[in-house]
């Protein structure tokens, strides 16, 4: 079938099966290979993209489903103006390790600021707890949040 | 808010929490992983695993799948024909498929290399394979019984990396013995004043890296290279040049960025089964697994122990005996390791008069076990603490002064021949005891423990890397270091600049590509900033010297290196090289380690809902006893990472099985820490006695945290009233305890 919407803010057409999964979509037909591949049960969020700005695990999620809508994914965010003030923190608070859930956690992290949802340690905690990271013991991620939500630890 | 702190130039870049390398790449999403890799003309591969755990294999069928639109082959174990095709860098016990027989479930069997992943999947559904059931060891139990079923036969053969000394025969399904023998037992046990014992119970457990074991395998004119997700990418390269009968350096192994490791990415994993299906298949091949197909390719060893300690009326911990079985599952992977470490931390670090260790390593037909951050330690830690805290509290003694009565200081032997205790372990229980309160009011329900133990850290010292500047006065650093999210790279890039005086950001540090990254062993075992960092600072040391006696100065700064160039070479060219190693100063045995000792220290306030059991980790307290701290940022976020799986190793993880089916192989049920699993306080407390024998006096972290928070949480818990003798203390557990506590009527204490 025919699938035709946007992505990181151009539009894409493509052929696609009708069962296949929004992550194999962007990764193997869009090479945006910044969603990565883990659970398949949506339970750890790498594959996290925000469709209509709204996250959704797309191992789980049909890429027929994002039909005329709009799909962000990290390669998209980084070219945001946002992005930098979301590096900058991520950076200066070493939320990172080996990286496989960034991208993922950081479109959850960007969505939520954008609703304004994030005004306590509790929400963020919250908020995230559907993005697993197996590195970072979650701290210096929790404060890079609370410093860009300006939540104080 | 303030900016990214600029890192100082030259001499003072150790010390610093610099940036992290990796951050940029990895945030904009274009750190490459193995799975990202495309090779052109590559295929998909996917493995058929048995659904038995025990069972012979009558017949295999693959002319259906061979058929199918988009199929390129299907791998057996009768395309093997010309190789001895068994692998295992402990012991060559394990085929790259099943030959006549499969001893775990998930197992595999056959592979298909097809166009796409899909397909390939598909193609899985058309092998018909007969199987004939048979007996099942599932257990420890199971194994040691006298008329067992042997899960391998045949004698054990060593695999190139045992490193443990001579094989002994097998016994049954012990595959390997470990044994630590010292004083006079009985005697010490007969004139003590107080004596705890029990037997206990430790889950296996999944490492969980997110990103699974990924490879893509190409072979061509009798070369194999392999971009592969692994720690130990020089390992795996002999591996295969020994199983595919080619000269190690026709093997190249490409190692992208890891997303995680913990252990499950050390030694040979998925790379045998990879090269495999790509030589018959002519094309390259990624095998990417799935999460349930991970969690058979290793785990955590599960383990039975019994274990006794003596104490004297004068607080003095006297004795200790430990038996110990580690369920290594069908295959041997880092058992023998696994066992000897573990035997290794079993006494504690605790001055005794005698202990006595029997720590053995089992076959059963479960997935194989191998490496998790802070094996051994973590698996036995928590059962020591537990009876140095029962004895205290017999003897009216308070745990910490138990600790500071009985632990050995710096210089005293730890083990015959081995090396002695080369940190400060009063001191830094002391301050892990601070943080968390202790001696202070607790509410009801609420428990505090400590746990101090050592793990045997820095593997075999071999490593080496290389240095070259370039005319413009950079720097790259090539070094066989996999960075696996510990922040290797910016470590070195420190490292390196501290010595060559430049910005650290005019340091590149490479990733292993082992036709071009000399060799370092491992990526493990706490050992990278120790020994690998080393030989950077011995490489960045060569070739300041270089600089100095081009310049004529011992002060010249980085700004007139191009010039140097230019004076040297006669032109605006060349490259200076410097070149480091490290090697072990006696024999690199293992009974002459370890390198250094990694500190378990920490300390846990625990909160117990006593209706239903829920155990609550309110407060943690981590030592990183790092000798030297390089980045001490980096180091927090070491201890954070195992503080949290601590979390998870002493309250929910476990791998179910049932009758050697696992029962639980998604991440639905099974359950690792959240967000919402972070402790209200989290403490890691960084100490710098310089007493390390890496660059700097540093030695490594990362892993005690683990084994010390697991341990400690098990002696809050105890200490709110609820002793356990089996993790992960789940709700049903606890309260089932909480129960048989009432009506022995000792709840509430």
């Amino acid at each position: 079938m025919r699938l035709q919407l946007q992505v990181n803010g151009s539009p894409a057409v493509s052929e696609i099966e009708p069962q296949e999964l929004l992550l194999d979509f962007l990764r193997d037909r869009l090479g945006l290979t910044g969603a990565k591949r883990s659970c398949d049960v949506q339970a750890c969020g790498v594959c996290t993209v925000l469709v209509d700005g709204r996250p959704v695990s797309s191992c789980c999620f049909l890429a027929a489903d994002a039909a005329g809508r709009e799909v962000l994914t990290v390669e998209g965010l980084a070219e945001r103006p946002e992005f930098e003030r979301l590096e900058n923190a991520f950076t200066r608070h070493a939320a990172l390790q080996c990286g496989f859930c960034t991208p993922g956690m950081l479109l959850t992290v960007a969505a939520l600021l954008e609703t304004g949802e994030l005004t306590s340690v509790e929400e963020v905690k919250r908020g995230l707890a559907g993005n697993l990271c197996r590195c970072t013991g979650y701290r210096g991620i929790l404060e890079a949040v609370c410093d860009l939500a300006e939540v104080t630890t | 808010m303030s900016g990214i702190e600029e890192v100082r130039v030259g001499a003072g870049a150790v010390g610093q929490s610099a940036p992290r390398r990796d951050a940029a790449e990895k945030l904009r999403g274009k750190a490459q992983f193995a799975g990202d890799i495309v090779v052109p003309r590559m295929l998909h591969g996917k493995v058929l695993r048995s659904p038995h755990p025990h069972a012979r294999i009558t017949s295999i069928d693959t002319s259906d799948a061979e058929r199918m639109a988009g199929v390129v082959t299907v791998l057996t174990a009768a395309d093997l024909a010309d190789l001895d095709p068994y692998w295992g860098h402990a012991i060559r016990d394990r085929p790259v498929v099943a030959i006549d027989r499969v001893r775990f479930a998930g197992e595999p069997v056959a592979a298909v290399a097809a166009e796409d992943e899909a397909t390939a999947a598909a193609a899985l559904e058309r092998i018909v394979v007969d199987y004939e059931e048979l007996d099942v060891v599932g257990t420890i139990e199971q194994a040691l019984a006298p008329d067992a079923p042997i899960v391998n036969e045949g004698p054990l053969r060593p695999g190139l990396f045992h490193g443990l000394g001579e094989l002994a025969p097998a016994e049954g399904n012990v595959c390997y013995r470990y044994r630590l023998d010292r004083g006079e037992i009985e005697a010490v046990f007969a004139h003590a004043d107080f004596v705890v014992e029990g037997e206990y119970t430790f889950p296996a457990v999944y490492q969980y890296a997110m990103e699974t074991h990924t490879v893509v395998a190409q072979v061509e004119e009798g070369e194999i290279t392999l971009w592969a997700s692994c720690q130990h990418p020089f390992l795996v390269r002999a591996e295969i040049a020994a199983l595919f009968q080619v000269p190690i350096s026709n093997v190249r192994v490409v190692v992208p960025y890891l997303g995680g490791g913990f252990g499950s990415k050390s030694y040979t994993k998925m790379e045998p089964i990879a090269v495999a299906l790509a030589r018959k298949a002519c094309r390259p091949v990624r095998i990417q697994n799935r999460v349930a197909e991970s969690m058979v390719t290793t785990r955590r060893h599960g383990m039975r122990c019994r274990m006794r300690t003596a104490l004297n009326r004068e607080g003095r911990l006297l004795g200790r005996e430990v038996d110990c079985w580690f369920d290594t599952g069908a295959y041997a992977d880092n058992g023998p390791r696994v066992t000897a470490t573990a035997g290794d931390a079993a006494p504690g670090p605790y001055r005794w008069a005698a202990y006595r260790v029997d720590a053995a390593c089992v076959y059963t037909n479960t997935a194989p076990a191998g490496s998790y951050r802070a094996f051994g330690a973590t698996h036995l830690q928590w059962i020591g603490e537990l009876q140095v805290d029962e004895l205290a509290r017999r003897a009216g003694l308070d745990p910490l002064d138990i600790r500071r009565l009985n632990l050995c200081t710096p210089g005293e032997e730890l083990r015959a021949g081995g090396k002695p205790l080369d940190a400060d372990l009063i001191g830094d229980v002391e301050r892990a005891a601070e943080a968390v309160g202790w001696g202070t009011d607790k509410p009801p329900g609420t428990g505090r423990g400590l746990s101090v133990g050592l793990l045997a850290a820095g593997a075999h010292p071999v490593s080496s890397a290389i240095v070259r500047m370039e005319a413009d006065g950079n720097a790259v650093v090539l070094v066989g270091t996999t960075e696996v999210g510990q922040g290797a790279r910016t470590v070195f890039a420190q490292i390196a600049a501290e010595e060559l005086r430049l910005p650290a950001e005019r340091v590149t540090v490479r990733g292993t590509d082992t036709r071009f990254t000399p060799y370092d062993r491992s990526t493990g075992a706490s050992r990278s900033t120790t020994v690998a960092g080393l030989a950077v600072k011995r490489a960045a040391e060569q070739v300041r010297s270089q600089l100095v006696e081009i310049a004529g100065s011992a002060d010249v700064e980085s700004d007139s290196y191009p010039e140097l160039f230019v004076r040297h070479f006669g032109l605006a060219g060349g490259e200076l090289i410097g070149r480091g190693e490290v090697a072990p100063e006696g024999s690199g045995s293992y009974a002459e380690g370890p390198v250094f000792w990694e500190v378990c220290i920490g300390a846990a306030e625990v909160v117990i809902d006593e209706d239903t059991g829920r155990v609550r980790v309110v407060k943690t307290a981590t030592v990183a006893d790092v000798g030297r701290a390089i980045n001490p940022q980096l180091v927090e976020r070491q201890d954070e990472g195992g503080t949290l799986q601590g979390l998870g190793n002493a309250l929910y993880e476990e791998m179910v099985y049932e009758d050697g089916l696992l029962m639980n192989e998604t991440l639905l049920d099974y359950r690792v820490p959240t967000f919402e699993d972070l402790p209200r306080e989290m403490h890691c407390i960084i100490v710098e006695n310089e007493d390390g024998p890496g660059p700097y006096g540093a030695k490594g972290c990362g892993e005690g945290s683990l084994a010390a928070v697991t341990a400690a949480v098990a002696t809050a818990v105890a200490d709110a009233g609820v002793p356990m003798t089996e993790l992960p203390l789940t709700p049903e557990r606890v309260w089932r305890r909480i129960q048989e506590l009432k009506e022995d009527g000792i709840w509430p204490r």
